[in-house]
This record gives C-alpha cells, structure tokens and sequence, in this order.
C-alpha cells in the first residue's frame, strides 16, 4: 500500500478525491431531503456546455464550467419562482441547452476529444497541481459554509414556512444552496465525470440516511462513506487498471448496499 | 390600573390570491395574555389570516402591526412561534431526533459543536420538559407517534420563550384523547407562563373552556369578541347549522 502513497499522482487524486466527495455527500444530503436530488444530474449536463465553451475559448475548461454552472442554478431557480414549473421541468430545460451547446460548441471548436471525454467521465489520477489547489479550497469552503448554516439549513429542510416566520432568510438560503451545489457539481465533474457527478451527490448521502438516528449521524455516515468510496476506490482503479469514476461509483454502491442490509437487520 | 398590551392589530387586511378574494376588509386585536380561536369554515381565510400577520403573505390592502411594529419591518421573531398546519406530517426518513428538531428554533448559526453548547441543551431539554418528551430527546422524529410529533413541534416553538403563540389546526390527525391532553398544555401555557394564543381550528367544542376570544372568519370577519358573547351570537347559530363548525367535547 505504501508504494501508492509514493506517487505524486496518487497523493493528489486521494487529497481532492476526498475534499470533493465530502462536500458532495453533505451538500447531497440537503439536496436529497428537500427532494432536489436530480438538479446534480441537470447541473451536471448544463457543465458539459461550460466545460465546451472552456475549451472553444481556450481558457481553463473548469473555470468556464463553474460559471455556466451557477448561471443555470440560479436561472432554474427563477424559472421555478416565476413561471411556477416544477423543478424537474426546470432542470429538464437547462440541462437540455447546456448539451446542446457542448454538443454545438464541441463540433465548432474540432475538439471533441479526449479534453472533452476525460470530462465527461472523469480522470482524477490525472488532476494537476492546479486543479487539486482548486478542487480542495473549494470543497473546503462548501463544506464551511454549509456547516456554518447548517441549523437554518436544517430548518429551511424541514419545515420552510415555520423556518420563514421564524426569522430565518429562505431566500439567501436557496441562493446559497444554488451557488453551492453548482460549485459541487463542478468539482465533482473532476473526481468521477459529467456522466457519473450525481452518484456523488446522492449514494453517500441516501447511504447515511439509511441508518442516521440524527442529523449529526446522517452528515458522519454519509462523509464516511464518501471517503471510503474515494479511498478504495482508487486502489481499485490502480490495482484493475480501471477507470476511477467508475470504481469510486460502484464501491459507494456497494457500501450503499451494506448499510441496506443493516438497516433491513436493524428493523427486523 | 394596568393597561392590557397589544401584541397584534389587524387594520382593514384584504388579500387576493390569483385574483380571487380570500380575504376582505378584516380588522381585529390581540391583546397579550388572550387566547384566541380564530374559526370559520374551509375556505374562510383563518390560514391566510395568520400567514398575513406572521408577514409571510403580503395583504393587497390594509396591514398588521406585529407588537407595535409594522409586520414588514419586524424583526424579533424569538418571541414568535410558530406550529404551520400539516406541521405533523413529518417525512418519517428525516433524520432528525427531537433534540434537533426543537434546537431548529434556536438560530444562532453555531456549527455542529461550539460555544453554547451547554445553554441550548438546557433550552431544548426545557421545552421539551415543558410539553412531556425530554424522555424522548434522542428519539428520530420520524419514530414517534403523532400525538408525540405534535409536542416536539411545540416545543420548538416555545424554545425562545415566546410571547405569542399561533397554531394553524394543531390537532388535526391526532386521536382525541391526546387532543385533550394537548389543549390542556395549551391551557397550561397561556395561563402559567403568560402566552398569548392564537389558535386555529374548526372544533370549537373541544377548546371552549380554554378560550378568552373568538375570531369568526368567513372571508369577513363575522365576528370578534369573548367566547361567551360569540355562544349567544347569530354567527355561531348559523356556523353550527350549516355543519361549518364541530361541536365535539372529549
């Protein structure tokens, strides 16, 4: 095991790995709760489209990614105030465009290649030094500001109308979820690609909830089985020679499976 | 002679929903230490009444002065609470217990473990005293009974020590011999710890011995006054008559 630890390559897949696949698992359990766990699948394909015009432009394809991602949240938000359309029809229509854009953008560029594919399914054996710099500074301000607002994020969760007339501001807080799961979608774009980001989002989290008595315990079950997904999985990846998106994935499956299995124990 | 507090005014509040009317012309005061039943039939505007003045609806016309302030510039929501209608209606997979359920209320912002710690568990393990669940603290919300459910949602609203007290249809769902055991509570609360009520609902026998005021609402408000002048009134005959009110007594 040690040998791993030697490489570069490795330390720095583990270190945004396990930053990534934290703040995916709080923010997920959030966004499972107040049934919104799909926008990480829309937002995911709306980053497609960024990740595209990043490379159209020639500027860092993950940068452009996060700001297309955080205009198509908060336009999914409006769409659902404004024009009343569930958020399902929302994300329906923006993950659509940003597709159609990549898809577009991609063609018009000569460059759906392999830039384009490791997005789409993830290369985080392959992170750079920048992008790990970025990746954890960015996990770590996710997971700080949700822990920082996590009783009125709680609150807002449970029980929106007995939160509003308590004082608490819904509004900034549904702005600070968009911001925060676009800039998660983004991040988690990296670890497992575009076409598997959701299962970041929602395995741990639905994992946790499967056997959490509280709160607290949901966010402890649910980090920890993000991190076991990320740590075993990139052994799984070297030892394979799999891809790791798809060896992370299916070992939080299979964790999400266990705790299946122990809550079925527990009930009966 | 001490002069009685008023907590809420209600000046001439219409409000229009999609450009339906739900409510018009309503206009009403609650001073502190009443306990309040606001009554009317499905339909009547008692729901849009409370979120009017809880500020969480706009009125098209009129407005609410909230303790002496305009609803839209108050600020001091701990000494609100607040239990919504359908607030029993727990997704049974939340993984909260109702330790974390009542500490919601406490809105300090504080992360999962900081300064304070100490002082909100005495302020949660109280209100849950209060209400007859701090053996149940630990216990995932999800898990216990509706009667149970109910008492932790209080006691998130009493948390703060609030002065005023709404109830949007509390009882609803729950089984009558625990309604009676919750109204008594409530009777407990506004007499003991000086609460003022208001409490929706449309069983008027199962709260009259409790009760100081009525509110009668049917779009207007047809009535506002005690609960013994609202007995004899020609509201209440034809509220009754007409099924709109339930006349339970458990």
């Amino acid at each position: 095991m040690e040998v791993f630890f030697g490489y570069g390559f490795f330390q720095r897949a583990l270190l945004a790995g396990l930053f990534v696949a934290i703040a995916c698992a709080i923010l997920g359990l959030f966004l499972i709760l107040r049934r919104d766990a799909m926008i990480g699948h829309g937002l995911a394909h709306v980053t497609f489209g960024g990740v595209a015009l990043g490379l159209f432009l020639n500027i860092l394809p993950l940068g452009a990614a996060l700001v297309v991602a955080i205009f198509a949240s908060l336009a999914i938000m409006k769409l659902k105030e404004k024009a009343g359309f569930h958020g399902d029809t929302a994300i329906g229509i923006f993950s659509s465009m940003g597709m159609a854009l990549g898809i577009a953008l991609a063609t018009l560029a000569g460059r759906f290649n392999a830039d384009l594919m490791s997005y789409l399914f993830g290369d985080i054996l392959a992170i750079d030094p920048l992008e790990v710099g970025l990746s954890t500074a960015l996990a770590a301000v996710v997971v700080i500001a949700i822990l920082a607002n996590y009783r009125r994020l709680m609150f807002l969760t449970f029980d929106r109308e007995a939160a509003k007339a308590s004082g608490v501001k819904t509004a900034h807080l549904d702005f600070l979820l968009a911001i925060l799961t676009s800039v998660t979608v983004v991040l988690g774009m990296k670890v497992v690609g575009i076409l598997l980001v959701t299962a970041l989002l929602v395995i741990p989290a639905a994992a946790g909830l499967l056997l959490a008595a509280s709160f607290k315990q949901a966010l402890f079950f649910s980090s920890l089985v993000a991190s076991l997904s990320v740590v075993f999985g990139l052994f799984a990846a070297f030892y394979l020679d799999l891809p790791a998106s798809a060896t992370v994935v299916l070992f939080s499956s299979f964790l999400f499976g266990v705790f299946f299995l122990l809550r079925r124990r527990r009930i009966s | 002679m001490n002069e009685v507090r008023e907590l809420i005014r209600v000046e001439g509040v219409s409000f229009q929903y999609n450009s339906i009317p739900v409510l018009e012309e309503v206009s009403f005061s609650v001073a502190q230490g009443d306990f309040v039943a606001i009554l009317g039939p499905n339909g009547s505007g008692k729901t849009t009444l409370v979120k009017l003045i809880l500020g969480l609806f706009r009125p098209t016309r009129g407005r609410v002065i909230l303790m002496s302030k305009p609803v839209d510039e108050f600020s001091d929501w701990s000494k609100i609470g607040y239990v919504p209608q359908k607030a029993t209606h727990i997704d049974p997979f939340f993984p909260a217990s109702a330790r974390e359920v009542v500490a919601m209320a406490l809105l300090s912002g504080r992360p999962v473990a900081g300064p304070g710690k100490k002082e909100e568990d005495e302020a949660v393990t109280h209100a849950l005293e209060r209400v007859g669940m701090a053996p149940f603290r630990n216990r995932p919300i999800g898990s216990l009974s509706g009667g149970q459910q109910q008492r932790v949602i209080i006691a998130r609203a009493i948390v703060n020590a609030p002065e005023l007290l709404f109830l949007d249809e509390p009882t609803a769902g729950v089984d009558a011999a625990a309604q009676g055991l919750f109204y008594e509570m409530l009777h407990r609360l506004n007499e003991d710890q000086r609460i003022t009520i208001l409490l929706v609902t449309h069983d008027i026998g199962i709260v009259n011995k409790h009760i100081t005021k009525v509110a009668c609402l049917n779009q207007r408000l047809v009535f506002h006054g005690s609960h013994a002048d609202f007995c004899q009134s020609e509201a209440f005959k034809t509220m009754l008559a007409s099924g709109h009110l339930v006349s339970h007594t458990h």
